[in-house]
């Protein structure tokens, strides 16, 4: 296909950029924006590592064609900190729980945290599970996101 | 990436020639007949007969690089740059090596910028394999460390007119009375050259301040951010995509393609590479790449590749197979009593990173340079000079962190596979993304294995005697100077056959129980199998280890004993008997209710590292099973950061969780059919059960290897549970297809 300009909004700001409407939003993201926050996993939307948040959802990027979300706000893993550069509570959790071994599925985890707190702002060991069971990780460092957001949850209602 | 590290030879050293020799003649033992076999498959600190630190009073990779500024350099900002040849691969290897120097210099691990494995800069110390990271790259920091720290106040001392006594060493500086200086002003811009001949006296135990310490971690706040931390994240000016166009099979071979339509029908195509049956698509941009990739498959014609046996269970397969036998153990066949017995089997398992293998290559026409996620640098470079043609000082491989390999997966066949593509598009960076089903289909997988074990259980309720068959492929193909190891090697036109079988002792590692028991067969089989194979987090502990301790829980049953006083009654090793009693002290108030069970899992990884014991609590489901608690405890010697020993704890009980629970390498006749997570499920969070880890600190005692401790024990302990929460013993795993 062609190449568009294409209209993105991403961590609030506007970017304009110049590809194949049918690429996907993630290499998007990556190669022009230089956002490094979304990772290729799979490239099916089998393992959430790609995911960002469109309009405040948690949705992978590796098949959503760029041209889809023109008009949507997105906001990627760097996007998450403050302009201060203060860490979202549900990354500071992270670091504080030390919950990454290689650390390679963290995007899909906190992106997808970040989504699921604000719909359910104080979920219970089950509902964390669920709501996280989308997200792969392959180290095995499950009981410590599970531990992390748990308590950026806590910290969010202090 | 940083690259402003300062050229230095630290790769070879006659020392470390002597060693590689020694080490590869205890590697070839029993297997005279296969070609190649006196040269190293490159496994040799897999081999613990093949340790050079036995005979040295050094840590090995020490006394193979004994200069300080191979280890340490001090910066003129106040920092301290350390140098392993080892890799992060999510084990926190950093902090952990920042931590002992931190300890040895007295000085802030926040001043310690560690350097990981790359050619020419860091000293050669292999792979990063076996979980002897802290056992020889931070034991070696550290001595270095303490070393420097003595001579550092000899200098100190002369240019203050003090006694090196007087003289106090506090984050990065030296004084005594009024005079102090850093370390980098007492050194006057020179770096410690000395070499260290001897053991360091260490900061004494009760006075240590940073190892024992959960020092956090540096590049978890980076990940967390979403900054430059992964080779997937290596941006370069002008930079290429490529991706490569698999055959569809092992054997098949590429016949026909037409380039021209590819190049002429898609944008941004910089060149299609055909190389025999090696043939990929570099293109500006990863999109253009990857429409390339799909036209180029649609536009080759393979030859009908050879057949794997899909039509037999493999169990069966691997029984049929030819084999050679080498004896493990043999100190008799006598013993008196109810004899005991049952097979056991793992399939292939795959490593399955979440992010595929990944490399960047840059030729310049003179030099090739590669960033890899590789887990030997240096034995990378070594294979890469026959497939490119290139002299080893002409190629520079630098370690960037990947996704978690969990042993040999496709880093570094991709590496090998850029390498080829930047030999053929000079000065421009090639960056390749191996696709999910590049590593699902293409990576080397742990071997299957079948373990056969025929117990005879005395009257007095202790095994009387221990017979134990394995049967299993090798455990490593890693590079090791073989093209043929990397998979490019065997795809181009040049094609490379393996000349050697790696190392196939791994089937055989922790197959010897760690019980005391009068008397012992234990013989290992090796067949040639149909799927790659190469190591495995754990080798073949894991599959070894599953089927004593399976036939523990069935004969301390039979016994009818307590599980943990039967092994009790079995070990001598208070550490062993430590770790055991520690899961059981946790699971001793649990609640066991109607259709669940309890079980636990011991071994000392290697009979020589870590001691790991596991408890698990399933609950049985109809036909299914759910772990719902998961205790570990591990000895690992003297503790260096508790916090990542936990993690590494943790972690190991869930994946091994996963491969007994899920996990199977499935094929068909022409190739691997598992080839995205829907075909290889693994445990995900609603599966994971909630996990309890003890770490018991020996301070006095050595660091040891713990990042594979728990793969067997896990393992082992959840087939217990089952078979107790059931009454249907785990023979075959993965638990889900059985």
């Amino acid at each position: 296909m062609p190449q568009q300009q294409i209209q993105l909004t991403v961590n609030g700001d506007d970017h304009t950029v110049t590809v194949d409407p049918s690429t996907p939003l993630l290499y998007v993201l990556r190669n022009e924006l230089g956002l490094n926050g979304p990772k290729y996993g799979c490239g099916l939307q089998q393992c959430g590592s790609c995911r960002v948040l469109v309009d405040g959802e948690a949705r992978a990027t590796c098949q959503l064609p760029v041209s889809a979300v023109e008009d949507q706000p997105i906001t990627t893993l760097a996007g998450l900190s403050g302009e201060d550069g203060g860490l979202h509570p549900v990354q500071a959790a992270v670091v504080d729980e030390q919950a990454a071994q290689c650390g390679y599925c963290v995007n899909g985890v906190i992106i997808t945290a970040v989504a699921l707190l604000s719909d359910t702002p104080d979920p219970d060991r089950a509902e964390i599970t669920d709501g996280m069971n989308e997200v792969l990780c392959r180290c095995g460092t499950h009981a410590r996101f599970v531990r992390a957001i748990q308590s950026a949850a806590d910290a969010v209602d202090a | 990436m940083s690259d402003d590290a300062p050229k230095r030879d630290a790769s070879e050293s006659s020392l470390s020639r002597r060693i590689f020799l020694k080490s590869a003649g205890t590697v070839a033992v029993g297997f005279s007949l296969l070609p190649g076999c006196q040269r190293t498959d490159g496994e040799t600190e897999e081999d613990p007969d093949a340790d050079p630190a036995r005979s040295s009073d050094l840590p090995p990779s020490l006394a193979q690089h004994p200069r300080i500024d191979a280890w340490l350099q001090v910066l003129g900002d106040g920092r301290l740059r350390v140098y392993t040849g080892k890799m992060e691969l999510g084990q926190g290897i950093r902090v952990a090596i920042a931590q002992v120097a931190a300890e040895e210099l007295h000085t802030s691990p926040d001043r310690m910028e560690v350097h990981l494995a790359e050619t020419g800069v860091t000293p050669n110390e292999r792979y990063t394999s076996a979980s002897v990271s802290i056992e020889h790259s931070a034991t070696s920091v550290r001595h270095a460390s303490a070393t420097a720290r003595r001579i550092l106040k000899a200098q100190a001392a002369q240019q203050f007119g003090a006694s090196p006594d007087d003289v106090d060493v506090d984050d990065g500086t030296l004084s005594t009375g009024d005079q102090s200086a850093t370390f980098a002003e007492v050194l006057g811009g020179e770096q410690i050259t000395e070499t260290v001949t001897a053991p360091a006296d260490l900061r004494p135990t009760d006075e240590r301040e940073w190892v024992g310490e959960p020092v956090q971690r540096k590049d978890i706040e980076r990940m967390v951010r979403g900054d430059e931390v992964y080779v997937q994240d290596l941006q370069f000016e002008g930079m290429v995509h490529a991706r490569v166009v698999r055959p569809p099979g092992y054997g098949a071979s590429l016949e026909n393609v037409d380039v021209q339509t590819v190049q002429n029908e898609i944008d941004g195509v910089e060149q299609v590479v055909q190389n025999g049956s090696f043939l990929a698509v570099v293109a500006d941009g990863e999109h253009q790449a990857l429409q390339a990739q799909q036209a180029l498959r649609e536009n080759a014609q393979w030859s009908e590749p050879s057949s794997l046996p899909a039509d037999t269970p493999l169990e069966e397969h691997i029984r049929d197979l030819p084999s050679e036998t080498e004896s493990v153990v043999d100190d008799g066949s006598a013993g008196e009593g109810e004899r005991v017995s049952a097979s056991f089997f793992r399939p292939y398992v795959m490593h399955g990173s979440l992010g595929p293998s990944c490399a960047v290559g840059h030729y310049d026409g003179d030099r090739l340079r590669i960033w890899t996620h590789s887990q030997g640098v240096y034995p990378l470079r070594d294979t890469l000079t026959e497939l490119v043609d290139l002299p080893p000082e002409k190629i520079e491989v630098k370690g960037v962190p990947g996704s978690g390999c969990y042993g040999h997966n496709g880093a570094d066949d991709v590496a090998a596979d850029v390498a080829l593509l930047a030999m053929e598009i000079p000065n421009r960076h090639v960056r390749l993304q191996w696709e999910r089903e590049d590593e699902h289909g293409w990576e080397p997988y742990g071997s299957a294995m079948l373990m056969d074990v025929e117990a005879r259980l005395g009257d007095d309720g202790t095994i009387q005697n221990w017979q134990f068959d394995v049967w299993s492929d090798t455990h490593s193909t890693r590079p090791g100077g073989d093209p043929g190891n990397l998979l490019a090697g065997r795809y181009v036109e040049d094609a490379s056959e393996l000349t050697s079988r790696g190392y196939l002792a791994g089937g055989y590692r922790n197959s010897i129980p760690y019980y005391e028991l009068p008397s012992r067969r234990v013989d290992a089989h090796f067949f040639d199998g149909p799927l790659r194979v190469s190591a495995l987090r754990g080798l073949g502990a894991h599959a070894n280890v599953f089927a004593i301790e399976s036939m523990m829980g069935e004969l301390a049953d039979r016994a009818d004993a307590d599980p943990v006083a039967f092994r009790r009654r079995h070990l001598e090793d208070p550490r062993a008997v430590a770790v055991l009693d520690a899961v059981a002290e946790s699971a001793q108030n649990v609640t066991v209710g109607t259709d669940e069970g309890l079980g636990y899992g011991f071994a000392r990884y290697k009979n020589s590292a870590s001691y790991c014991a596991v408890a698990a609590k399933v609950q049985a489901q109809g036909d299914d099973v759910t772990v719902t608690h998961l205790w570990g405890a591990i000895d690992a010697g003297e503790i260096i950061n508790p916090d990542g020993l936990r993690n590494q704890l943790e972690g190991g009980m869930i994946q091994s969780t996963s491969w007994m629970l899920n996990e199977e390498v499935q094929f068909d006749e022409t190739h691997v059919t598992s080839r995205e997570w829907g075909s290889y499920p693994i445990l995900r969070f609603e599966e994971v059960p909630v996990v309890e880890a003890t770490v018991l600190d020996r301070p006095d005692e050595p660091s040891l290897g713990a990042g594979e401790a728990a793969q067997g024990p896990a393992t082992g302990a959840v087939g217990n549970a089952i078979a107790r929460a059931t009454g249907t013993r785990v023979r075959s795993l993965p638990v889900r297809s059985s």
